[in-house]
């Protein structure tokens, strides 16, 4: 694997994590428990769609086959996804979404703030800008982790079966392999144990603060890196790419 | 979407450095910090203002509309009370 071939992997899976977990957000629109939260929803949405569309739209640029961000987000199946499939399960109750929500945009959180010191300055550039973004993302679902766990007795219910339900798919954000280990020789991609430390000691806060329990598991799903998916990515793409695969080409 | 139950909360954002903040309009929230929030995503993601206030709206006090006669209307006839015979400075915004 050579370096422009190892770049448009890692951009294929930061742009499609910000493109799927976006897509999720988005089907809360006009079903928010409540019209602010509603709304709240659909601005992060918008901002990790806007995120994935800058770097889908470089990971186009980096292959240079003449694809766009649009063929590369509507054209590729479920196996040449390489979204973290925590960001593809589907959004259940309030609960799980803000837990799903919490996991990841704490990561983010980190790999950002990492990012943001790419020797790449495309990426350093993106990151710059979807790091204030994020910070936002993280203050507001870190506001519902601690009030829905430090809540009812059914809102932490709800909270602690969501978080547990979820744990299993957090050990994959953290996985490096090849391409990681290029990309973070040249200062272009973030070191994840790095992330992860940092990630561990927050989320950890966190859940304690919210009066509920970290949860422990073994089981450890992953796979998304060759493309192998849990069963709800492929009906979340179908309704994602039907207009474009249905009129190919249509503008409006 | 159901009725909340959540309290009211009247929004107040300032534009610019050294103007008043202006009310905008009422969220609903459960509290102060997701109150600023809402606001946040309600009245500001257009570049509006570089700072909000929230306020419970029970706790506003207001006059009321049969006060408007003895409140108001006295100072129709008192045009020496309005600022109108003073030259604005050059270069003074906001006023």
């Amino acid at each position: 694997m050579n370096l422009q071939q190892a770049k448009f992997e890692y951009l294929l899976r930061l742009g499609d994590s910000s493109l799927i977990i976006g897509h999720r957000l988005s089907e809360w629109c006009g079903h928010g428990p409540i019209l602010e939260e509603d709304i709240a929803l659909i601005n992060i949405a918008l901002d990790f769609v806007g995120n994935a569309t800058s770097l889908l739209g470089y990971a186009a640029q980096v292959e240079g086959k003449g694809r766009t961000e649009d063929d590369l987000a509507y054209l590729r199946g479920e196996r040449e996804y390489r979204n973290l499939l925590l960001t593809e399960q589907p959004n259940g109750d309030y609960a799980a979404t803000i837990a799903r929500q919490f996991l990841y945009d704490t990561y983010t959180f980190f790999l950002y703030e990492e990012l943001k010191s790419s020797k790449d300055e495309t990426i350093a550039a993106i990151a710059v800008k979807s790091h204030k973004e994020i910070t936002y993302h993280l203050r507001h679902t870190t506001q519902w982790m601690l009030r829905l766990g430090d809540g009812t007795e059914e809102s932490h219910q709800r909270l602690q079966t969501a978080l547990n339900e979820l744990w299993m798919f957090t050990s994959e954000l953290f996985d490096m392999d090849e391409v990681d280990g290029l990309l973070i020789n040249e200062g272009i991609a973030a070191d994840l144990d790095k992330v992860k430390a940092a990630w561990e000691k927050r989320v950890n806060e966190v859940i304690t603060e919210a009066t509920l329990q970290v949860p422990v598991t073994n089981i450890k799903q992953k796979g998304s890196r060759e493309g192998k998916h849990s069963e709800h990515l492929g009906f979340l793409l179908a309704e994602m790419q039907y207009i474009p695969r249905s009129y190919p080409g249509s503008k409006w | 979407m159901s009725d909340s139950q959540w309290p009211l909360w009247e929004v107040f954002v300032q534009g610019n450095p050294g103007i008043p903040h202006k009310h905008v309009g009422s969220v609903h929230a459960p509290d102060a910090e997701m109150a600023i929030q809402n606001a946040r995503d309600v009245y500001t993601r257009r570049s509006e203002g570089i700072s909000i206030w929230v306020v419970p709206a029970v706790e506003i006090s207001a006059s009321s509309p049969e006060d408007q006669g003895a409140f108001f209307e006295p100072s129709n006839d008192k045009p020496y009370r309005h600022p109108t015979f003073y030259k604005i400075p050059e270069g003074v915004k906001y006023l």
